[in-house]
C-alpha cells in the first residue's frame, strides 16, 4: 500500500514538474470547443442544446490525447521492468498509473469544463452537476485508457491505435455523462439513475481495467 | 482418430483435417445457398406491410447470426490463448476477425437499405443499430492491432486481452444504447413464448441461417489454413536468412 503511495506520489510529481502535458490537453480542450461554434453556427440556443454532449467528447478526446503516456515514459527509461519485477504486483502498477492518469489529466480538464461551459451558453445553475459528473466519470476514462495505452506499448502510430481501439469502449461513459446533465437541465427524468449508472463504470473499470492493463504488459515484455 | 479440439491443436493434424473438411463443406454450402436463396426469392410470401422488401431480412438476419455469434467464438478464443495457450486458438481468432468484420458490415449495409423504404432513412441512431456499429468498430480495432504488432505472439496475446475487455464491453455498451434510444422491433424469432413470424416465412430463414452458419465455418477454415501456411513460411523465411547471414 505504502509502495503503491510512493508509485502515485512519483508519477503525479513527474507529471507536474515535466510540465507541458497537463497545458496541452488543457489548451486542446479549449480549442475543441472553441472552434465547434464555427461548424455549428453561433446560435446560443443550439450551442445550449449540444453543449453536454460536446464538452464530453471533448474531455475523452483531450484525455486520449495524454493517454499514450501512462506507460510510455517508464517503458522507455526502463523503469516499467523495475517495476515489474519488483514487490508490487503489475495490477497495482497499472492502477496506480492509471490513477496518476486521472488526476493529472482528467481532473484538471473536468476543472475547465464550467469556463467552456459558459462559452457554450450553459445553464450556470446546472455547473456544479456539470463537474460532478465528470470527476465520477472520469476515472473509468482514465483506467480503460491504461488498458489502450498498455497493448499499443513501444507500436508504431501508437496514439492512432489507441484511440481506435478505446474510443469505442467510452460509449457507455459518454451515454450516461450526457444523460446526467442533460436530464438535469431539460428533463425528464431525475438526473441520478444515469449518475448512479456513471459511478458503477467508473467502480466497474477501477477494479476490472488494471488486471487487463497488466495482462497487456506482460506481453510487451516476452 | 476421435475429435476433439486437443488432437487439432497439433497443426499438421489440423490442416489434413481443414483438407478433407473443406471440399464436403463447400458443397454444403453451396447447396445450402441454393435452397435458401431460392425460397428466400421465389418461394417465400410477400409480406402485406413491408412487400418485396421482406426478403432482405433473409441475408440480414443469417448475417446478424453470424456476425455477433463469430465475436463470441474470438472471445472464447481469446480465452484459449491465454489460458490453455492452445496454438490454434490465436490463428482462429485472428482469422476469424475480417470474417465477423464483413459479416457485420453485410448487416449494416443490408440493414439501411431496408431502412430506405421503410423508415424513410438509410440511417437511424436507433440502439441496435448503434450497438452493432460498436460491435464493427470493435472488430476493426482488433484487425488494427494484430497489424500494429509484428511479432505474432505477443499480438495474439495482446488481441486476446482486448477481445475479452470488448467482450465484457459488449454487454454494457448494448445496455447503456438501449437506455439512450431504442426503435428497432423487438426479438421476434428467439422468445420463450415461441416465435412471432410464420412457418412460411421461418423455413427459408433458418436455411439461410444454416447456409451462413456453413459459410462461415467455410471461409474460417480456409482462412485457418492459409494462415498457418503464411507463419510456417514466415518460419523458413527466417531460417533462410538466418543460414545465409551465418555463412
Amino acid at each position: 500500500m505504502k509502495a503503491a503511495l510512493a508509485l502515485l506520489r512519483r508519477d503525479i510529481e513527474l507529471a507536474f514538474r515535466e510540465g507541458g502535458a497537463i497545458g496541452v490537453a488543457l489548451g486542446f480542450y479549449l480549442v475543441v470547443v472553441a472552434i465547434a461554434p464555427f461548424g455549428l453556427g453561433p446560435d446560443l440556443n443550439l450551442l445550449a442544446r449540444v453543449a453536454p454532449g460536446l464538452l464530453w467528447i471533448a474531455l475523452l478526446l483531450a484525455a486520449l490525447l495524454s493517454a499514450d503516456r501512462i506507460f510510455h515514459n517508464d517503458h522507455e527509461d526502463g523503469s516499467l521492468d523495475i517495476l515489474t519485477m519488483g514487490p508490487l504486483p503489475l495490477a497495482v502498477v497499472a492502477a496506480s498509473k492509471s490513477l496518476a492518469h486521472w488526476v493529472t489529466t482528467c481532473v484538471p480538464l473536468a476543472l475547465l469544463a464550467p469556463v467552456l461551459g459558459l462559452l457554450l451558453n450553459f445553464p450556470i445553475d446546472t455547473i456544479p452537476l456539470l463537474v460532478l459528473a465528470m470527476l465520477v466519470g472520469t476515472p473509468a476514462v482514465s483506467f480503460i485508457a491504461g488498458i489502450g495505452a498498455s497493448l499499443t506499448l513501444g507500436l508504431r502510430r501508437s496514439g492512432l491505435l489507441l484511440a481506435l481501439l478505446v474510443l469505442p469502449l467510452y460509449v457507455p461513459v459518454l451515454i450516461f455523462g450526457v444523460s446526467t446533465i442533460s436530464a438535469a437541465v431539460t428533463g425528464p427524468g431525475s438526473p441520478w439513475p444515469p449518475f448512479l449508472m456513471l459511478c458503477a463504470i467508473s467502480l466497474a473499470s477501477m477494479v476490472l481495467a488494471p488486471l487487463a492493463s497488466a495482462a497487456a504488459l506482460r506481453t510487451s515484455f516476452r | 482418430m476421435t475429435f476433439s479440439l486437443n488432437n487439432l491443436a497439433n497443426p499438421s493434424r489440423f490442416l489434413s483435417f481443414a483438407g478433407t473438411v473443406i471440399p464436403w463443406l463447400a458443397a454444403l454450402t453451396v447447396i445450402l445457398l441454393v435452397i435458401g436463396l431460392y425460397q428466400a426469392f421465389f418461394v417465400a410470401p410477400v409480406d402485406y406491410q413491408q412487400g418485396e422488401t421482406v426478403r432482405i431480412m433473409y441475408i440480414h438476419v443469417p448475417a446478424a447470426w453470424v456476425g455477433m455469434g463469430c465475436y463470441a467464438l474470438i472471445a472464447i478464443a481469446a480465452l484459449g490463448t491465454l489460458i490453455w495457450r492452445h496454438p490454434l486458438a490465436d490463428v482462429a481468432a485472428k482469422t476469424a476477425a475480417p470474417i465477423g468484420a464483413a459479416f457485420t458490415l453485410v448487416i449494416l449495409v443490408t440493414g439501411s437499405l431496408w431502412g430506405k423504404p421503410m423508415w424513410g432513412t438509410y440511417w437511424v441512431w436507433d440502439a441496435r443499430l448503434t450497438s452493432l456499429l460498436v460491435l464493427f468498430l470493435l472488430y476493426l480495432g482488433l484487425i488494427a492491432l494484430w497489424q500494429s504488432i509484428d511479432d505474432p505472439g505477443r499480438a495474439g496475446r495482446a488481441a486476446a486481452i482486448l477481445a475479452l475487455v470488448g467482450a465484457i464491453n459488449l454487454p454494457i455498451i448494448k445496455f447503456s444504447v438501449d437506455w439512450w434510444n431504442t426503435l428497432h422491433q423487438p426479438a421476434s424469432v428467439f422468445r420463450t413464448d415461441g416465435p412471432t413470424i410464420d412457418p412460411s416465412l421461418l423455413t427459408p430463414l433458418f436455411v439461410m441461417g444454416g447456409a451462413f452458419l456453413a459459410l462461415f465455418v467455410l471461409l474460417h477454415l480456409i482462412a485457418m489454413r492459409a494462415e498457418i501456411l503464411r507463419r510456417r513460411v514466415r518460419v523458413l523465411q527466417q531460417t533462410q536468412v538466418a543460414q545465409a547471414a551465418l555463412s
